[in-house]
């Protein structure tokens, strides 16, 4: 088995493994980080499929650009627009 | 000149023009990001405007299918993802095993989703249409629209992705996709399929671990 094979199955464990944290995480008395937990093990497990399941590991600066710019441009957009209705709520 | 060569136009090398197709097919998987974009930037400004009525309502969707669905994708992104490395060395057999395993997952990822949507329109879920609904009021019903809106396009993008994958699978093997030549084929369609792994793993908390 080569290394890149093995390399894939560890991550499709540490999926798994990332999944079954998540789901328990649903049952902790974690109040509002709850959310901030769970999407930051969504993006730990977006990372682990971009960078070895879509071989960004071995692509060249531009391909990543291309790859993760309409990521970085989203989570933008969605940080703005989170700062600007939880503003309007608390009365601003 | 042969056929193979002529084809690497306008590319010297195989190397760059492997480089250009992934370059170009994550130009194409930006604007996939940005398609679902305005669908999570709607789902966070939601969680800001109605926090109780986000953990209320996500109560009602079937937590334990949504992990199942999750783990399938998973599993069908490793297959596809070998399936890559298997194209690269020439082995269609193998190449033709993992798509088309991969693509009975993706199958079986409609299937739960349908048995999901099939619960939840008995339940009085599905806004404005079905039995009489448990929930009230424009906050809930709002949340429910978001779920079905997202699952549904997502749900259109499984139905893509498990058609190429299928029909590359049945391309390694019959020969039609002679590898490891074309191997850059199976390589392009397993971007997609991980684009549409990747996009559950972000839909999956926010609907269904909202509660």
């Amino acid at each position: 088995m080569g290394a890149q094979v093995r390399n894939r199955l560890i991550v499709w464990v540490a999926l798994m493994a990332l999944l079954a944290l998540t789901v328990a995480l649903t049952f902790a008395p974690l109040g509002g980080f709850r959310l901030a937990a769970s999407l930051a093990i969504a993006t730990a497990k977006a990372a682990l499929i971009y960078w070895v399941f879509m071989d960004l590991r071995t692509a060249d600066g531009l391909t990543r650009i291309a790859a993760l710019c309409a990521l970085a441009l989203l989570a933008i957009l969605v940080l703005l627009a989170v700062i600007d209705a939880a503003v309007r709520v608390s009365g601003g | 000149m042969s056929t193979a060569a002529e084809r690497l136009e306008p590319f010297d090398l195989r190397s760059q023009k492997r480089r250009a197709d992934r370059f170009g097919m994550f130009v194409f998987l930006a604007s996939e990001i940005m398609l679902f974009g305005p669908l999570f930037v709607a789902m966070a400004v939601y969680r800001v405007l109605h926090p109780q009525a986000a953990a209320e309502t996500a109560r009602h969707l079937n937590l334990w299918l949504g992990a199942a669905n999750t783990a399938l994708l998973l599993t069908s992104s490793l297959l596809v993802a070998l399936a890559v490395l298997a194209g690269q060395n020439g082995r269609r057999r193998v190449v033709a095993a993992c798509l088309l395993t991969a693509a009975l997952l993706g199958v079986a990822f409609l299937v739960v989703k349908g048995v999901e949507y099939q619960a939840e329109y008995v339940e009085g879920l599905m806004p404005k249409i079905g039995p009489p609904s448990p929930i009230a009021g424009r906050a809930p019903t709002l949340f429910m629209s978001l779920y079905f809106v997202s699952t549904a396009l997502h749900a259109v993008h499984v139905t893509v992705g498990a058609l190429l994958l299928a029909g590359t699978g049945v391309g390694a093997w019959s020969r039609r996709l002679p590898l490891p030549k074309r191997a850059m084929t199976v390589e392009v369609v397993g971007l997609y399929w991980h684009l549409v792994d990747v996009i559950w793993v972000f839909l999956f908390p926010l609907l269904y671990l909202a509660r």
